[in-house]
């Protein structure tokens, strides 16, 4: 796989306020494969997922120190523009939020805002390469122009899946994709995110080790805002290094 | 006896809300009662003629309209700019939303007639007299009351109503679709106009309809700022002056030189001001309704 790295976290500590959320967190995200992040509630995986594509930035008082560095380039410089950062590193939420408009909206709504293109045309091409990349063309391909909100929760979320690929990013974030969603919805977003390795950099917050351990290349172990163990997913749940992730993958706790 | 007085209390909240509906039915039967019986095509599209006691009302409907239309075209588009500010952009904890917050609440709270004390010495004295002086000297055009004018006013005092309800509407929709939206690159200009914005018309509509129907209703702001005893004829220009019905009912109730010929003219004239009332609500509850469901789609 080589020693390249997508994103690069060094020292990273986190603040809301005056408390602390991340401890000196650092860590190498390879491209084109997925890392998974597992932990307890509040361990601080959520708040570390949305550092990278600065989401936090709207949370008053929020602040980080220590470096995060996209293809080495440091994402918190002030001349970084959040904008452009936020379409090469996209972001899927735990609950599914299509916009209330139609489908196709949906997912020419990003290509729109970034000004990618305003022919109708090249956007219908947009939406549908989306759509097949996130596996539910074949559902919604007669039904474009119906409401978002029609569909199942588990079309919502790969519809939402499809609005993040549109503005073709490099780098996808998901907050527990799947914590909402039924076994089937699941196994289908499981198989996508297989699918979608070979073209993005994907981190995946988890509450689900099976999840973790079925579609992840590496893992990390948080833990009351620490990463307390990272290595290779394999390795991560056969023979942990640490006792605290052993005690958590075991289900001692958590 | 706990039942007994659990029994006389439930009457007494029953007899109350009984009080309202009847008040109400006998002020809109009273009206609809003698006010349909002169009511008739002429008595809408007519003028009215010798002094008053015959004719009429269509230059006071005209204006009324005219008066509300104008007023909603200034306070919608600002108040909805001051809402978005409050929901979007403010920090809860800065000055600058702290005072403003409160000049909003406290602007709902001032006696209208005060309203109509500032469109004349601000509006017209200080605004059109300065527009006079600089673009049409020598002239007195917008240095006097009209039916601009008299819209500004009625504008400043609906705006606290527009402001507070799409501040609501803005602030129940949901974080997640502003998340999602700057999650994909999107400004956060383009969220509030692309996603926020359409998804809160309903709550602009109904502060439209608000702002309408007290500005439909209300005399004391445009008493010195625009309303005429009686005009040949209708406003065609911002600087006209207009009749407008509140206040001339006040006209018909206390300027009147023959008590009897008035009185029919008086009732029926209250009621077209019920009707139209009711129906420049209707209108913009059809459109907030059309607006809903186009903005699903």
């Amino acid at each position: 796989m080589g020693d390249a790295v997508k994103i690069d976290v060094s020292h990273a500590n986190f603040f809301y306020g005056s408390t602390q959320a991340l401890h000196d967190v650092s860590v190498g995200i390879r491209p084109r494969s997925v890392t998974a992040l597992i932990g307890p509630s509040g361990c601080g995986k959520s708040t570390f997922l949305r550092s990278l594509n600065r989401m936090n930035d709207l949370i008053p008082g929020a602040r980080l120190e220590g470096r995060i560095e996209l293809d080495g380039q440091d994402v918190y410089a002030d001349s970084m523009d959040v904008i452009l950062l936020r379409r090469r590193v996209g972001m899927i939420f735990q609950r599914s939020n299509p916009f209330p408009m139609s489908i196709y909206n949906n997912v020419a709504y990003g290509p729109r805002v970034n000004g990618l293109t305003k022919k109708r045309i090249e956007l219908d091409e947009i939406v549908e390469t989306t759509l097949r990349a996130a596996a539910l063309w074949n559902e919604v391909s007669d039904r474009l122009h119906r409401s978002a909100m029609s569909l199942s929760g588990g079309q919502q979320q790969r519809l939402c899946i499809a609005r993040a690929l549109a503005v073709e990013p490099e780098v996808l974030l998901m907050d527990e994709p799947a914590s909402a969603l039924d076994p089937i919805s699941t196994a289908k977003i499981e198989e996508l995110i297989y699918d979608l390795k070979k073209t993005y950099t994907i981190v995946i917050v988890t509450h689900n080790m099976q999840q973790a351990a079925r579609v992840s290349d590496e893992t990390g172990f948080f833990l009351t805002g620490r990463m307390v163990e990272f290595s290779e997913t394999k390795r991560l749940f056969t023979a942990p290094q640490n006792r605290e992730t052993e005690d958590y993958i075991t289900g001692r706790f958590g | 006896m706990k039942r007994i007085g659990d029994r006389v209390f439930i009457s007494l909240t029953l007899a109350a809300t009984l009080m309202i509906l009847l008040m109400l039915g006998i002020i809109i039967g009273n009206i609809a009662w003698h006010g349909s019986s002169k009511l008739s095509w002429e008595f809408i599209t007519a003028a009215p003629e010798r002094g008053m006691t015959a004719g009429g009302i269509f230059p006071a409907i005209y204006g009324t309209v005219f008066l509300v239309l104008l007023m909603s075209l200034a306070a919608v588009p600002f108040g909805v700019l001051v809402a978005i500010y409050f929901a979007e952009y403010a920090r809860s904890e800065s000055r600058l939303y702290r005072w403003t917050r409160m000049a909003v609440n406290n602007l709902a709270g001032v006696p209208s007639i005060v309203f109509g004390l500032f469109g004349l010495g601000f509006f017209i004295q200080t605004v059109g007299r300065a527009i006079d002086k600089t673009i049409y000297p020598g002239r007195l055009l917008y240095g006097q009351p009209s039916i601009l004018w008299a819209s500004m006013t009625m504008a400043v005092l609906t705006l606290p109503v527009v402001i507070i309800t799409v501040e609501e509407t803005l602030r129940s929709v949901p974080q997640e679709y502003r998340a999602a939206s700057l999650a994909l690159g999107a400004t956060r200009f383009q969220t509030v106009f692309r996603v926020v914005l359409p998804q809160a018309w309903s709550g602009v509509m109904t502060g439209a309809i608000l702002a309408i129907s007290r500005g439909a209703g209300e005399v004391a702001p445009v008493l010195f700022t625009g309303a005429a005893y009686f005009l040949p004829r209708l406003p065609a220009h911002p600087a006209d002056q207009f009749m407008h019905l509140g206040y001339h009912i006040w006209v018909l109730t206390t300027q009147s030189t023959n008590v009897e010929e008035t009185k029919p003219l008086l009732y029926s004239t209250v009621f077209v001001l019920l009707i139209l009332t009711f129906l420049l609500n209707i209108t913009a509850i059809l459109i907030r309704s059309r607006m809903r469901r186009w903005a699903t789609q």
